[in-house]
């Protein structure tokens, strides 16, 4: 256990709070410069949509985990951020100046939709964010002049002043890396600092939050402004890296996915939403396995153990077509949110700290450590 | 004009006057306490003057100024800080975190400022820092300052919303019952804290609170409400004497 003595404002500032972090934070980084050198390509393709997930993630992790504001709408704001890419680029618009107006565009986007969410709470907010992710796909889909519609749009080869930056090269690799540290550092600059502040107030108790002097609607819309342009410098990068986007890539599915991140990452750390990526991302692989090789491992099983051939065949079927049932994504998306809420509130990176105190307190330990404490009454007079 | 002043203000919910045409005004450096028994009012006034509800009729005056139609997150700004009867919190938040809302209202950072977090900001935090330690001083906080609210008790939760209260250096502190909840040693300090609050902050106080000994120790005035209408103002001998009080706790 390290205890540490304090002497100065600063280290409570601070972002790394003492040496252990330098270390552990460096060499996490070495590691991930040295990847794709190390791993093959699929792994490094694979990598790259932890990535761009994980931007989302610190993105959704504003806007939720810290403001308190749920949405269902993320998977809109990437697309608004992808398709500006895909038609900028179309017109010969260069990089440096179509990821940083995807951006923009998206977070005026984003303010737009946190106009009207000032006066929803709740569920109906994620119903407001629903609607708005429809109106978007259905826009895209019929404005066809621009999107090109249900036909989709190919998105040529990342180029910067000249240079290309294939999908599959390290160079791209580096470049989302580049993204996801930066948006890190500004999620967790703006944390220590007032408008972080005000926007935590504001997840847990508007009423305090307004007599303290914040105006909840200036600070509302701009978590959705930020999130909704963290959103949109995804968007660009997953439209380089689909190398083709169509409306129904961006659907309800997309969101649901978006909100799994923090979901099961921890919704109140940025760690939550690289640890809940790296999670979503290796469910798709995982489905894969259940379709393919689960059953025939099952069956090798089954007839090793003396099962007649064409029964262990029959059986190998079975399972094959449950694995590919349709919907069974969904279910399973379900089945986790589910056990994760119930089981570990905190996610993935709640767990980590648990398993992280225990070894620090090693004897020590005690059970109840993070038992959750019934919470006082709250006033819902002033609502 | 006085230092703040309550106009015949009325606040009506549908048929029911919650605060009925209620005037009184405070002086600087005053400690004014509103009794009275459940559901006469107390609360309705000071969300009324933290501007939570829009009064039906009546207005405001603080410091000679019309406050009465004020949005609620500029009341901090000019000088009015208040707690909340059933504490109102940011309960996963550390206390620290909770006292540096509390200088909210003294923020001048901008967000593009703030995200890339320039030395400006910086040598802002400090400076709330600063002022936030002094107030941790005062209120014998030093043990919470890492602490998450919601796992400390309900003692020292109460005094942590003060002490939120204070960090934004108001000049009038609007208590929504200090010691409700506290135990008797607890309630000697909160007597103890709201005078220092008033001689040595400088601090005007206003509150709401049942425990009469409490009141008794700590006011200079005390108004007596029932059902929305003022039933006596004066020391707080004077108000426990009148008859109207007597009958409005007793029955008469």
């Amino acid at each position: 256990m390290r205890f540490i003595f304090k002497t100065d404002y600063d280290q409570d500032i601070r972002i790394l709070k003492h040496s252990g972090y330098w270390w552990s934070y460096g060499i996490l980084l070495a590691v991930l410069a040295a990847l794709p050198f190390v791993v093959g390509s699929y792994l490094q393709s694979q990598v790259v949509f932890v990535l761009i997930y994980a931007i989302v993630g610190v993105a959704l992790m504003i806007l939720t985990g810290f403001t308190g504001q749920a949405s269902l709408g993320h998977a809109a704001f990437l697309a608004i951020g992808a398709y500006t890419a895909a038609y900028l680029q179309k017109l010969g618009v260069p990089f440096i100046v179509y990821f940083p107006a995807a951006a923009i565009l998206t977070g005026i986007v984003g303010a737009m939709v946190g106009f009207p969410a000032l006066r929803l709470t709740g569920i109906y907010l994620v119903i407001a964010t629903i609607a708005f992710a429809f109106i978007v796909e259905e826009i895209l889909a019929r404005w066809e002049s621009v999107t090109h519609g249900n036909e989709g749009m190919r998105v040529r080869t990342l180029d910067i002043v000249g240079i290309p930056l294939p999908r599959d090269g390290e160079a791209f690799y580096f470049l989302c890396l580049f993204t996801l540290v930066g948006c890190i550092l500004l999620a967790l600059n703006l944390l220590r600092s007032p408008t972080g502040r005000a926007f935590i107030a504001i997840r847990d108790s508007e009423t305090a939050g307004k007599s303290m002097g914040i105006d909840l609607a200036a600070y509302k819309v701009k978590s959705f402004a930020i999130s909704a342009a963290i959103t949109g410098l995804a968007g660009v990068l997953f439209a380089h890296k689909m190398t083709f986007i169509s409306p129904e890539m961006f659907t309800l599915l997309l969101s649901i996915e978006f909100i799994m991140v923090i979901i099961i990452g921890g919704a109140f750390g940025v760690h939550g939403a690289v640890f809940g990526a790296i999670f979503i991302v290796m469910v798709d692989p995982f489905l894969t396995a259940l379709k393919d090789d689960v059953p025939v491992l099952a069956a090798g099983i089954a007839s090793s153990l003396g099962m007649a051939s064409d029964a262990a065949g029959k059986l190998r079927d079975t399972m094959s077509s449950i694995g590919s049932a349709a919907g069974l994504k969904g279910a399973i998306y379900g089945l986790i949110i589910m056990m994760f809420i119930l089981f570990e509130p905190y996610g993935l990176y709640g767990r980590w700290l648990k398993v992280k105190l225990f070894f620090q307190l090693f004897p020590l330990y005690k059970k109840a450590t993070f038992k959750r404490q019934k919470t006082y009454v709250k006033s819902e007079r002033n609502r | 004009m006085s230092f703040f002043t309550v106009d015949s203000i009325s606040l009506q919910f549908g048929g029911l006057k919650a605060v009925d045409s209620v005037s009184f005004s405070v002086a600087k450096g005053e400690i004014f306490t509103i009794i009275g028994p459940n559901g006469a009012g107390k609360t309705s006034i000071f969300n009324l003057i933290s501007r939570l509800y829009n009064p039906t009729s009546g207005k405001l005056f603080f410091e000679g100024r019309d406050i009465t139609e004020v949005p609620p997150h500029q009341i901090a700004k000019l000088g009015i800080a208040r707690t909340f009867q059933n504490i109102e919190l940011f309960e996963n938040a550390t206390m620290l975190a909770n006292l540096l809302v509390g200088r909210h209202c003294h923020a001048t950072t901008q967000l593009w400022q703030e995200m890339l977090f320039l030395p400006s900001v910086r040598r802002a935090e400090k400076e709330h820092r600063h002022k936030v330690e002094e107030v941790i001083e005062f209120l014998d906080l030093q043990a919470y300052r890492e602490k998450l609210i919601a796992g400390l008790p309900y003692g020292v939760r109460k005094v942590i919303e003060v002490a939120r209260a204070l960090c934004s250096e108001p000049k009038l502190i609007l208590l929504d019952e200090p010691s409700s909840g506290l135990n008797v040693e607890e309630t000697d300090d909160m007597s103890f804290w709201i005078r220092d609050i008033r001689s040595e902050l400088g601090i005007t106080v206003l509150m709401v609170e049942h425990d009469m000994s409490l009141v008794n120790r700590v006011s200079d005035r005390v108004l007596a409400l029932n059902y929305g209408k003022v039933l006596a103002t004066g020391t707080p001998a004077e108000v426990q004497a009148h008859p109207d009080v007597i009958a409005a706790y007793l029955g008469a």
